[in-house]
Protein backbone atom coordinates (compact mmCIF):
# COMPACT_ATOMS: atom_id res chain seq x y z
CA UNK A 1 0.00 0.00 0.00
CA UNK A 2 1.50 3.60 -1.24
CA UNK A 3 2.55 5.87 1.50
CA UNK A 4 0.12 8.33 0.64
CA UNK A 5 -3.07 6.42 0.56
CA UNK A 6 -1.62 5.46 4.64
CA UNK A 7 -1.53 8.98 5.43
CA UNK A 8 -4.93 9.70 4.33
CA UNK A 9 -6.46 6.30 6.38
CA UNK A 10 -8.46 7.09 8.98
CA UNK A 11 -8.63 10.63 8.63
CA UNK A 12 -12.13 12.25 7.69
CA UNK A 13 -13.20 13.03 3.91
CA UNK A 14 -12.93 17.16 3.23
CA UNK A 15 -14.68 18.28 0.33
CA UNK A 16 -11.70 19.65 -2.11
CA UNK A 17 -12.13 23.66 -2.42
CA UNK A 18 -12.74 24.78 -6.09
CA UNK A 19 -9.86 27.01 -5.87
CA UNK A 20 -6.85 24.21 -4.96
CA UNK A 21 -4.07 27.47 -3.84
CA UNK A 22 -5.09 28.50 -0.67
CA UNK A 23 -3.27 32.00 -0.59
CA UNK A 24 -5.32 32.78 -3.76
CA UNK A 25 -8.49 31.62 -2.81
CA UNK A 26 -8.29 33.89 0.28
CA UNK A 27 -7.17 36.74 -1.61
CA UNK A 28 -9.58 36.32 -4.13
CA UNK A 29 -12.24 35.98 -0.96
CA UNK A 30 -11.83 39.26 0.48
CA UNK A 31 -11.07 41.11 -2.31
CA UNK A 32 -14.28 40.19 -3.22
CA UNK A 33 -15.63 40.84 -0.13
CA UNK A 34 -14.16 44.05 0.09
CA UNK A 35 -15.70 44.90 -3.35
CA UNK A 36 -19.29 44.03 -2.24
CA UNK A 37 -18.69 45.93 0.47
CA UNK A 38 -17.78 48.98 -1.40
CA UNK A 39 -20.04 48.34 -4.16
CA UNK A 40 -23.13 48.28 -1.96
CA UNK A 41 -22.57 50.71 0.12
CA UNK A 42 -22.31 53.48 -2.52
CA UNK A 43 -25.63 52.13 -4.32
CA UNK A 44 -28.30 54.34 -2.66
CA UNK A 45 -31.53 53.24 -1.97
CA UNK A 46 -34.40 55.31 -0.99
CA UNK A 47 -36.55 52.58 0.80
CA UNK A 48 -39.52 55.29 1.57
CA UNK A 49 -39.63 55.45 -1.97
CA UNK A 50 -39.22 52.15 -3.01
CA UNK A 51 -41.93 50.95 -0.22
CA UNK A 52 -44.45 53.63 -1.75
CA UNK A 53 -43.53 51.99 -5.35
CA UNK A 54 -44.79 49.17 -3.47
CA UNK A 55 -48.54 49.69 -4.39
CA UNK A 56 -48.09 50.62 -8.15
CA UNK A 57 -45.79 47.43 -8.55
CA UNK A 58 -48.70 45.47 -7.48
CA UNK A 59 -50.79 47.23 -9.82
CA UNK A 60 -48.62 46.55 -12.82
CA UNK A 61 -48.78 42.42 -11.66
CA UNK A 62 -52.40 42.24 -11.03
CA UNK A 63 -52.35 44.31 -14.84
CA UNK A 64 -51.02 41.06 -16.31
CA UNK A 65 -54.30 39.39 -15.08
CA UNK A 66 -56.54 41.78 -16.85
CA UNK A 67 -53.97 43.06 -20.11
CA UNK A 68 -55.46 45.72 -22.30
CA UNK A 69 -55.44 44.80 -25.96
CA UNK A 70 -58.39 46.81 -27.26
CA UNK A 71 -58.46 50.54 -26.06
CA UNK A 72 -54.63 51.05 -27.74
CA UNK A 73 -55.12 48.47 -29.98
CA UNK A 74 -54.55 50.35 -32.86
CA UNK A 75 -51.21 52.07 -32.20
CA UNK A 76 -49.99 48.08 -30.64
CA UNK A 77 -50.96 46.51 -33.89
CA UNK A 78 -49.28 49.29 -35.62
CA UNK A 79 -46.28 49.32 -33.85
CA UNK A 80 -45.94 45.42 -33.69
CA UNK A 81 -45.89 45.32 -37.64
CA UNK A 82 -43.55 48.10 -37.38
CA UNK A 83 -41.37 45.91 -35.32
CA UNK A 84 -41.64 42.45 -37.12
CA UNK A 85 -40.87 44.37 -40.26
CA UNK A 86 -37.84 45.70 -39.59
CA UNK A 87 -36.54 42.77 -37.72
CA UNK A 88 -37.30 40.80 -40.90
CA UNK A 89 -36.19 42.97 -43.50
CA UNK A 90 -32.84 43.91 -41.30
CA UNK A 91 -32.31 39.86 -40.43
CA UNK A 92 -32.43 39.66 -44.25
CA UNK A 93 -30.17 42.17 -45.34
CA UNK A 94 -27.47 41.48 -42.09
CA UNK A 95 -27.32 37.48 -42.95
CA UNK A 96 -26.64 38.66 -46.40
CA UNK A 97 -23.66 40.79 -45.88
CA UNK A 98 -22.73 38.58 -42.82
CA UNK A 99 -21.63 36.07 -45.35
CA UNK A 100 -19.32 37.38 -47.39
CA UNK A 101 -17.59 39.02 -44.43
CA UNK A 102 -18.31 35.75 -42.36
CA UNK A 103 -16.31 34.10 -45.42
CA UNK A 104 -13.19 36.61 -45.28
CA UNK A 105 -12.90 36.40 -41.36
CA UNK A 106 -12.35 32.83 -41.58
CA UNK A 107 -8.06 32.47 -41.76
CA UNK A 108 -8.45 29.19 -43.63
CA UNK A 109 -10.06 30.92 -46.75
CA UNK A 110 -9.47 34.57 -46.70
CA UNK A 111 -5.64 36.18 -47.13
CA UNK A 112 -4.69 37.83 -44.62
CA UNK A 113 -5.43 41.47 -45.95
CA UNK A 114 -8.67 40.58 -45.96
CA UNK A 115 -9.19 38.69 -43.23
CA UNK A 116 -8.15 42.01 -41.14
CA UNK A 117 -10.28 44.19 -42.60
CA UNK A 118 -13.46 41.56 -42.15
CA UNK A 119 -12.17 40.78 -38.24
CA UNK A 120 -11.56 44.77 -37.69
CA UNK A 121 -15.64 45.24 -39.01
CA UNK A 122 -16.67 41.97 -36.93
CA UNK A 123 -15.02 43.89 -34.29
CA UNK A 124 -16.60 47.05 -34.55
CA UNK A 125 -20.20 46.06 -34.81
CA UNK A 126 -19.53 44.31 -31.97
CA UNK A 127 -18.32 46.41 -29.27
CA UNK A 128 -20.90 48.71 -29.90
CA UNK A 129 -24.49 48.08 -27.95
CA UNK A 130 -27.51 48.68 -30.67
CA UNK A 131 -28.98 51.05 -28.77
CA UNK A 132 -26.13 53.39 -29.07
CA UNK A 133 -25.68 52.57 -32.99
CA UNK A 134 -29.45 53.64 -32.93
CA UNK A 135 -29.11 57.10 -31.14
CA UNK A 136 -26.79 57.97 -33.48
CA UNK A 137 -28.26 56.61 -36.48
CA UNK A 138 -31.51 58.36 -35.66
CA UNK A 139 -29.60 61.58 -35.52
CA UNK A 140 -27.91 61.44 -39.29
CA UNK A 141 -30.59 59.65 -41.00
CA UNK A 142 -34.36 60.55 -38.99
CA UNK A 143 -36.78 59.21 -36.96
CA UNK A 144 -38.17 56.31 -37.85
CA UNK A 145 -37.96 52.20 -38.87
CA UNK A 146 -34.98 53.11 -41.16
CA UNK A 147 -32.38 53.92 -38.58
CA UNK A 148 -33.92 50.93 -36.49
CA UNK A 149 -33.77 48.40 -39.79
CA UNK A 150 -30.09 49.71 -40.47
CA UNK A 151 -28.80 49.68 -36.65
CA UNK A 152 -30.25 45.67 -36.77
CA UNK A 153 -28.92 45.03 -39.99
CA UNK A 154 -25.59 46.40 -38.32
CA UNK A 155 -25.41 44.61 -35.19
CA UNK A 156 -26.44 41.02 -36.78
CA UNK A 157 -23.35 41.47 -39.36
CA UNK A 158 -21.24 41.44 -36.10
CA UNK A 159 -22.75 38.44 -34.49
CA UNK A 160 -23.31 36.31 -37.47
CA UNK A 161 -20.07 37.00 -39.23
CA UNK A 162 -17.85 35.92 -35.96
CA UNK A 163 -19.79 32.90 -35.53
CA UNK A 164 -19.88 31.60 -39.02
CA UNK A 165 -15.85 32.67 -39.37
CA UNK A 166 -15.51 30.22 -36.43
CA UNK A 167 -17.50 27.43 -38.02
CA UNK A 168 -15.63 27.37 -41.33
CA UNK A 169 -12.28 27.63 -39.60
CA UNK A 170 -13.36 24.75 -37.78
CA UNK A 171 -14.61 22.48 -40.78
CA UNK A 172 -13.10 19.27 -42.04
CA UNK A 173 -10.55 20.63 -44.91
CA UNK A 174 -10.31 17.38 -46.97
CA UNK A 175 -13.79 17.18 -47.96
CA UNK A 176 -13.08 21.10 -49.40
CA UNK A 177 -9.75 19.35 -50.81
CA UNK A 178 -11.64 17.35 -52.95
CA UNK A 179 -13.85 19.39 -54.43
CA UNK A 180 -11.01 22.31 -55.11
CA UNK A 181 -9.28 18.79 -56.34
CA UNK A 182 -11.83 17.92 -59.17
CA UNK A 183 -11.11 21.56 -60.51
CA UNK A 184 -13.34 23.38 -59.20
CA UNK A 185 -13.15 27.41 -59.42
CA UNK A 186 -13.08 29.09 -56.22
CA UNK A 187 -17.21 29.74 -56.33
CA UNK A 188 -18.05 26.21 -57.09
CA UNK A 189 -14.86 25.42 -54.31
CA UNK A 190 -17.33 27.52 -51.67
CA UNK A 191 -20.54 26.42 -53.02
CA UNK A 192 -20.11 22.43 -53.26
CA UNK A 193 -16.86 22.27 -50.39
CA UNK A 194 -17.56 24.87 -47.80
CA UNK A 195 -21.63 25.57 -47.51
CA UNK A 196 -22.69 21.79 -47.20
CA UNK A 197 -20.69 22.13 -43.89
CA UNK A 198 -21.90 25.48 -42.40
CA UNK A 199 -24.98 25.44 -43.65
CA UNK A 200 -26.89 24.09 -40.70
CA UNK A 201 -25.09 26.06 -38.06
CA UNK A 202 -25.81 29.02 -40.59
CA UNK A 203 -29.69 28.29 -40.74
CA UNK A 204 -29.74 27.66 -37.08
CA UNK A 205 -27.35 30.98 -36.15
CA UNK A 206 -29.70 32.91 -38.68
CA UNK A 207 -32.84 31.62 -36.67
CA UNK A 208 -31.35 32.62 -33.48
CA UNK A 209 -30.50 36.01 -34.84
CA UNK A 210 -33.86 36.59 -36.04
CA UNK A 211 -35.16 35.92 -32.58
CA UNK A 212 -32.51 38.72 -30.96
CA UNK A 213 -33.78 41.43 -33.76
CA UNK A 214 -37.03 40.88 -32.39
CA UNK A 215 -36.08 41.28 -28.89
CA UNK A 216 -33.91 43.94 -30.38
CA UNK A 217 -36.54 45.98 -32.54
CA UNK A 218 -38.85 46.55 -29.31
CA UNK A 219 -36.49 48.65 -27.79
CA UNK A 220 -35.14 51.00 -30.73
CA UNK A 221 -38.57 52.72 -29.89
CA UNK A 222 -37.47 54.46 -27.34
CA UNK A 223 -35.10 56.82 -28.81
CA UNK A 224 -36.98 57.03 -31.95
CA UNK A 225 -35.59 54.28 -34.13
CA UNK A 226 -39.08 52.72 -35.00
CA UNK A 227 -41.28 49.73 -33.75
CA UNK A 228 -42.96 48.77 -30.53
CA UNK A 229 -40.42 50.54 -27.82
CA UNK A 230 -42.36 54.06 -28.76
CA UNK A 231 -45.98 52.45 -27.53
CA UNK A 232 -44.36 50.89 -24.59
CA UNK A 233 -42.66 53.70 -23.45
CA UNK A 234 -45.76 55.84 -23.67
CA UNK A 235 -47.58 52.90 -22.04
CA UNK A 236 -45.40 53.45 -19.02
CA UNK A 237 -45.00 56.98 -18.80
CA UNK A 238 -48.84 57.57 -18.50
CA UNK A 239 -48.82 54.32 -16.41
CA UNK A 240 -51.07 52.40 -18.27
CA UNK A 241 -50.41 49.09 -16.61
CA UNK A 242 -52.67 47.50 -18.68
CA UNK A 243 -51.69 48.44 -21.89
CA UNK A 244 -47.86 47.83 -20.98
CA UNK A 245 -48.92 44.13 -20.00
CA UNK A 246 -50.82 43.44 -23.33
CA UNK A 247 -47.55 44.74 -25.17
CA UNK A 248 -45.14 42.68 -23.00
CA UNK A 249 -47.37 39.33 -23.18
CA UNK A 250 -47.43 39.99 -26.92
CA UNK A 251 -43.52 40.57 -27.03
CA UNK A 252 -42.85 37.28 -24.99
CA UNK A 253 -45.62 35.43 -26.92
CA UNK A 254 -43.85 36.14 -30.66
CA UNK A 255 -40.56 34.79 -28.73
CA UNK A 256 -41.66 31.91 -28.02
CA UNK A 257 -43.35 31.52 -31.11
CA UNK A 258 -40.25 32.57 -32.94
CA UNK A 259 -37.84 30.33 -30.18
CA UNK A 260 -40.31 27.09 -30.80
CA UNK A 261 -40.19 27.40 -34.58
CA UNK A 262 -36.07 27.74 -34.94
CA UNK A 263 -35.98 24.84 -32.68
CA UNK A 264 -38.59 22.83 -34.97
CA UNK A 265 -36.21 24.19 -38.21
CA UNK A 266 -33.01 23.56 -36.33
CA UNK A 267 -33.97 19.27 -35.53
CA UNK A 268 -34.82 19.43 -39.20
CA UNK A 269 -31.80 20.67 -41.17
CA UNK A 270 -29.65 19.44 -38.70
CA UNK B 1 -29.05 10.88 -56.94
CA UNK B 2 -31.06 13.30 -59.35
CA UNK B 3 -30.11 12.63 -62.77
CA UNK B 4 -30.81 14.72 -66.34
CA UNK B 5 -30.95 12.85 -68.76
CA UNK B 6 -30.17 15.28 -72.26
CA UNK B 7 -28.94 13.96 -75.85
CA UNK B 8 -28.57 10.51 -74.69
CA UNK B 9 -26.09 11.83 -72.04
CA UNK B 10 -26.25 11.94 -68.05
CA UNK B 11 -26.02 15.06 -66.26
CA UNK B 12 -25.28 15.26 -62.34
CA UNK B 13 -27.91 17.54 -60.55
CA UNK B 14 -27.77 18.67 -57.10
CA UNK B 15 -31.91 18.59 -56.45
CA UNK B 16 -34.41 16.56 -58.32
CA UNK B 17 -37.43 18.31 -59.86
CA UNK B 18 -39.37 18.24 -57.29
CA UNK B 19 -36.79 19.37 -54.89
CA UNK B 20 -35.92 22.30 -56.86
CA UNK B 21 -39.05 23.40 -57.25
CA UNK B 22 -40.11 23.72 -53.26
CA UNK B 23 -36.48 25.58 -53.39
CA UNK B 24 -37.40 27.65 -55.94
CA UNK B 25 -40.95 28.84 -54.61
CA UNK B 26 -39.43 28.83 -51.18
CA UNK B 27 -36.95 31.49 -52.27
CA UNK B 28 -40.14 33.44 -54.23
CA UNK B 29 -41.82 33.57 -50.78
CA UNK B 30 -38.83 34.72 -49.12
CA UNK B 31 -37.90 37.39 -51.48
CA UNK B 32 -41.76 38.68 -51.83
CA UNK B 33 -42.03 38.97 -48.11
CA UNK B 34 -38.62 40.89 -47.97
CA UNK B 35 -40.02 43.28 -50.71
CA UNK B 36 -43.23 44.09 -48.72
CA UNK B 37 -41.33 44.61 -45.44
CA UNK B 38 -39.07 46.56 -47.15
CA UNK B 39 -41.47 48.86 -49.05
CA UNK B 40 -43.16 49.26 -45.36
CA UNK B 41 -40.21 50.69 -44.25
CA UNK B 42 -39.56 53.21 -47.26
CA UNK B 43 -42.83 54.45 -46.98
CA UNK B 44 -42.39 55.61 -43.13
CA UNK B 45 -38.80 56.95 -44.18
CA UNK B 46 -38.62 60.61 -45.41
CA UNK B 47 -35.97 59.90 -47.88
CA UNK B 48 -35.11 63.72 -48.01
CA UNK B 49 -33.42 63.45 -44.73
CA UNK B 50 -31.80 60.13 -46.01
CA UNK B 51 -30.28 61.70 -48.75
CA UNK B 52 -28.70 64.89 -46.92
CA UNK B 53 -27.70 61.54 -44.26
CA UNK B 54 -23.71 62.37 -45.54
CA UNK B 55 -23.99 66.36 -44.83
CA UNK B 56 -25.54 64.97 -41.60
CA UNK B 57 -23.10 62.85 -40.50
CA UNK B 58 -20.26 65.06 -41.45
CA UNK B 59 -21.46 67.92 -39.54
CA UNK B 60 -21.79 65.61 -36.42
CA UNK B 61 -18.58 64.28 -36.80
CA UNK B 62 -16.89 68.01 -37.13
CA UNK B 63 -19.05 68.98 -33.92
CA UNK B 64 -18.18 65.67 -32.16
CA UNK B 65 -13.84 66.10 -32.97
CA UNK B 66 -12.09 66.42 -30.94
CA UNK B 67 -13.40 64.89 -27.46
CA UNK B 68 -13.66 67.55 -24.57
CA UNK B 69 -10.96 65.10 -22.48
CA UNK B 70 -11.53 67.35 -19.25
CA UNK B 71 -15.02 66.05 -18.74
CA UNK B 72 -13.47 62.50 -18.01
CA UNK B 73 -12.90 63.83 -14.79
CA UNK B 74 -16.59 63.62 -13.93
CA UNK B 75 -16.98 60.45 -15.46
CA UNK B 76 -14.95 58.33 -12.99
CA UNK B 77 -18.20 57.91 -10.40
CA UNK B 78 -20.40 57.26 -13.13
CA UNK B 79 -18.05 54.14 -14.67
CA UNK B 80 -18.42 53.01 -10.72
CA UNK B 81 -21.93 52.97 -10.72
CA UNK B 82 -22.11 50.95 -13.98
CA UNK B 83 -19.40 48.88 -12.61
CA UNK B 84 -22.09 48.30 -9.67
CA UNK B 85 -24.84 47.65 -11.62
CA UNK B 86 -23.16 44.85 -13.84
CA UNK B 87 -21.79 42.74 -10.71
CA UNK B 88 -24.57 43.33 -8.54
CA UNK B 89 -26.76 42.73 -11.12
CA UNK B 90 -25.25 39.55 -12.24
CA UNK B 91 -24.56 38.23 -8.35
CA UNK B 92 -28.23 38.63 -7.51
CA UNK B 93 -29.44 37.42 -10.94
CA UNK B 94 -27.67 33.94 -9.94
CA UNK B 95 -29.13 33.99 -6.51
CA UNK B 96 -32.63 33.59 -7.71
CA UNK B 97 -31.62 31.59 -11.27
CA UNK B 98 -30.26 28.46 -9.23
CA UNK B 99 -33.33 27.60 -7.57
CA UNK B 100 -35.36 28.26 -10.66
CA UNK B 101 -32.47 26.26 -12.79
CA UNK B 102 -33.22 23.09 -10.19
CA UNK B 103 -37.16 23.55 -10.84
CA UNK B 104 -37.05 23.64 -13.96
CA UNK B 105 -34.40 20.76 -14.97
CA UNK B 106 -36.24 17.62 -15.66
CA UNK B 107 -33.93 15.40 -13.16
CA UNK B 108 -33.94 17.72 -10.34
CA UNK B 109 -37.62 19.51 -10.40
CA UNK B 110 -39.92 18.74 -7.75
CA UNK B 111 -42.80 18.48 -10.17
CA UNK B 112 -43.02 18.18 -13.14
CA UNK B 113 -46.60 18.56 -13.72
CA UNK B 114 -46.94 21.87 -11.67
CA UNK B 115 -43.64 23.29 -10.73
CA UNK B 116 -41.26 22.91 -13.91
CA UNK B 117 -44.01 24.86 -16.36
CA UNK B 118 -43.82 27.82 -13.83
CA UNK B 119 -39.88 27.86 -13.75
CA UNK B 120 -39.90 27.25 -17.54
CA UNK B 121 -42.44 30.02 -17.99
CA UNK B 122 -39.82 32.38 -15.38
CA UNK B 123 -37.12 31.92 -17.87
CA UNK B 124 -39.00 32.30 -20.97
CA UNK B 125 -40.70 35.87 -19.37
CA UNK B 126 -37.37 37.39 -18.43
CA UNK B 127 -35.23 36.24 -20.78
CA UNK B 128 -37.76 37.73 -23.65
CA UNK B 129 -37.90 41.07 -22.50
CA UNK B 130 -35.24 43.50 -22.72
CA UNK B 131 -33.16 45.39 -19.54
CA UNK B 132 -34.13 48.87 -21.11
CA UNK B 133 -37.73 47.77 -20.56
CA UNK B 134 -37.27 46.29 -17.10
CA UNK B 135 -35.82 49.31 -16.17
CA UNK B 136 -38.35 51.47 -17.75
CA UNK B 137 -41.29 49.49 -15.63
CA UNK B 138 -38.94 49.70 -12.10
CA UNK B 139 -38.50 53.28 -12.16
CA UNK B 140 -41.72 53.50 -12.37
CA UNK B 141 -42.49 51.58 -9.54
CA UNK B 142 -39.44 52.13 -7.39
CA UNK B 143 -38.27 55.74 -8.83
CA UNK B 144 -34.82 56.54 -11.10
CA UNK B 145 -31.68 55.60 -9.85
CA UNK B 146 -28.82 52.90 -9.54
CA UNK B 147 -31.21 50.37 -7.82
CA UNK B 148 -33.62 49.93 -10.60
CA UNK B 149 -30.60 49.48 -13.13
CA UNK B 150 -29.11 46.70 -10.26
CA UNK B 151 -32.71 44.96 -10.41
CA UNK B 152 -33.49 45.56 -13.97
CA UNK B 153 -30.39 43.92 -14.78
CA UNK B 154 -30.50 41.06 -12.18
CA UNK B 155 -34.20 39.89 -13.50
CA UNK B 156 -33.55 40.40 -17.15
CA UNK B 157 -30.25 37.65 -16.45
CA UNK B 158 -32.30 35.27 -14.30
CA UNK B 159 -33.40 33.52 -17.68
CA UNK B 160 -30.00 33.45 -19.10
CA UNK B 161 -28.27 32.11 -16.53
CA UNK B 162 -31.25 29.40 -15.53
CA UNK B 163 -31.96 28.69 -19.14
CA UNK B 164 -28.39 27.40 -19.41
CA UNK B 165 -27.50 26.06 -15.47
CA UNK B 166 -30.46 24.04 -16.11
CA UNK B 167 -29.58 22.45 -19.15
CA UNK B 168 -26.05 21.72 -17.76
CA UNK B 169 -28.23 20.03 -14.83
CA UNK B 170 -29.90 17.96 -17.42
CA UNK B 171 -26.79 16.86 -18.85
CA UNK B 172 -25.06 15.58 -15.47
CA UNK B 173 -23.76 12.01 -14.94
CA UNK B 174 -26.53 10.00 -13.47
CA UNK B 175 -23.94 7.79 -12.29
CA UNK B 176 -22.55 10.22 -9.29
CA UNK B 177 -25.67 11.23 -8.38
CA UNK B 178 -26.64 7.40 -7.85
CA UNK B 179 -23.21 6.37 -6.00
CA UNK B 180 -24.09 9.31 -3.34
CA UNK B 181 -27.81 8.30 -2.79
CA UNK B 182 -26.30 4.71 -2.80
CA UNK B 183 -24.61 6.04 0.70
CA UNK B 184 -27.75 7.36 2.03
CA UNK B 185 -27.33 10.31 1.71
CA UNK B 186 -30.28 12.56 2.29
CA UNK B 187 -32.03 14.67 -0.73
CA UNK B 188 -29.66 17.53 0.05
CA UNK B 189 -26.45 15.73 0.31
CA UNK B 190 -26.73 14.23 -3.05
CA UNK B 191 -27.76 17.67 -4.70
CA UNK B 192 -24.53 19.21 -2.48
CA UNK B 193 -22.11 16.31 -3.33
CA UNK B 194 -23.56 14.60 -6.37
CA UNK B 195 -25.09 17.48 -8.60
CA UNK B 196 -23.40 20.80 -7.55
CA UNK B 197 -19.69 19.57 -8.17
CA UNK B 198 -20.65 18.35 -11.48
CA UNK B 199 -22.17 21.81 -12.47
CA UNK B 200 -19.76 24.29 -11.05
CA UNK B 201 -17.67 24.61 -14.10
CA UNK B 202 -20.47 25.40 -15.80
CA UNK B 203 -21.61 27.80 -13.56
CA UNK B 204 -18.69 29.14 -13.07
CA UNK B 205 -18.63 29.93 -17.06
CA UNK B 206 -21.90 31.08 -17.28
CA UNK B 207 -21.28 33.71 -14.47
CA UNK B 208 -18.26 35.33 -15.91
CA UNK B 209 -19.95 35.35 -19.50
CA UNK B 210 -23.41 36.87 -18.12
CA UNK B 211 -21.55 39.34 -16.12
CA UNK B 212 -19.64 40.48 -19.68
CA UNK B 213 -22.81 40.98 -21.62
CA UNK B 214 -24.25 43.43 -18.36
CA UNK B 215 -21.00 45.34 -18.74
CA UNK B 216 -22.23 45.85 -21.88
CA UNK B 217 -26.14 46.27 -21.40
CA UNK B 218 -25.51 48.37 -18.01
CA UNK B 219 -23.53 50.88 -20.06
CA UNK B 220 -27.21 52.48 -21.86
CA UNK B 221 -29.61 51.42 -19.05
CA UNK B 222 -28.91 55.31 -17.76
CA UNK B 223 -30.87 56.37 -21.09
CA UNK B 224 -33.86 55.46 -19.02
CA UNK B 225 -32.70 57.06 -16.00
CA UNK B 226 -31.29 53.91 -14.25
CA UNK B 227 -27.98 55.34 -13.05
CA UNK B 228 -24.85 54.21 -14.68
CA UNK B 229 -22.74 56.19 -17.92
CA UNK B 230 -25.92 56.35 -19.89
CA UNK B 231 -27.45 58.88 -17.67
CA UNK B 232 -24.32 61.37 -18.77
CA UNK B 233 -24.99 60.47 -22.62
CA UNK B 234 -28.28 61.08 -22.32
CA UNK B 235 -27.96 64.49 -20.90
CA UNK B 236 -25.29 64.96 -22.56
CA UNK B 237 -27.12 64.25 -26.19
CA UNK B 238 -29.64 66.36 -24.51
CA UNK B 239 -27.93 69.34 -24.76
CA UNK B 240 -26.39 68.54 -28.25
CA UNK B 241 -22.75 68.56 -26.32
CA UNK B 242 -21.46 66.17 -29.15
CA UNK B 243 -17.67 66.41 -27.87
CA UNK B 244 -19.07 65.44 -24.58
CA UNK B 245 -20.83 62.55 -26.31
CA UNK B 246 -18.06 60.81 -28.33
CA UNK B 247 -15.86 61.35 -25.23
CA UNK B 248 -18.28 58.84 -23.51
CA UNK B 249 -18.83 56.62 -26.13
CA UNK B 250 -14.62 56.63 -26.30
CA UNK B 251 -14.89 55.41 -22.37
CA UNK B 252 -17.61 53.10 -22.58
CA UNK B 253 -16.32 51.10 -25.36
CA UNK B 254 -12.76 51.28 -23.66
CA UNK B 255 -14.92 50.17 -20.41
CA UNK B 256 -16.71 47.40 -22.40
CA UNK B 257 -13.41 46.37 -23.92
CA UNK B 258 -11.43 45.74 -20.73
CA UNK B 259 -14.54 44.14 -19.07
CA UNK B 260 -14.36 41.35 -21.75
CA UNK B 261 -10.56 41.34 -21.46
CA UNK B 262 -11.33 40.46 -17.66
CA UNK B 263 -13.77 38.02 -18.38
CA UNK B 264 -11.64 36.59 -21.06
CA UNK B 265 -8.59 35.83 -18.22
CA UNK B 266 -11.36 34.27 -16.38
CA UNK B 267 -13.11 32.03 -17.95
CA UNK B 268 -9.13 30.63 -19.18
CA UNK B 269 -8.18 30.54 -15.68
CA UNK B 270 -11.05 28.04 -14.82
CA UNK B 271 -11.37 25.98 -17.87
Amino acid sequence: MSSELNALLGKGWKKPPFIKRAWLRWTLLAGFAAYLVAAVSTVPVNWARVYEGLDRGAAFVMAFTSPDFISRGGDIWSGMVESIVMTVAASVVGIAISIPIGLGAARNIAPLPVYLICRGIVAISRALQEIIVAILLVAIFGFGPLAGFLTLSFATIGFLSKLLAEDIEAMDRAQAEAIRASGARWLQWINYGVQPQVMPRLIGLSMYRLDINFRESAILGLVGAGGIGATLNTAFDRYEYDTAAAILILIIVIVMALEYLSGVIRARVQ
Amino acid sequence: MPVLEREDRQIWRRRSRGQALTHWAAWLTGTAIFVYCWQQISEATTWFFVWDAPNIAGDIWTRATPPRWEYITQLGRPIWDTLNIATLGTLLALLMAVPVAFMAARNTTPSRLFIRPVALLIIVATRSINALIWALLLIAIIGPGVFAGVLAIAIRSIGFCAKLLYEAIEEIDQTQVEAITATGASRWQVMAYGIVPQIMPAFAGISVFRWDINIRESTVLGLVGAGGIGLQLQSSLNVLAWPQVSLILLVILVFVVVGEWVSAKVRGAII
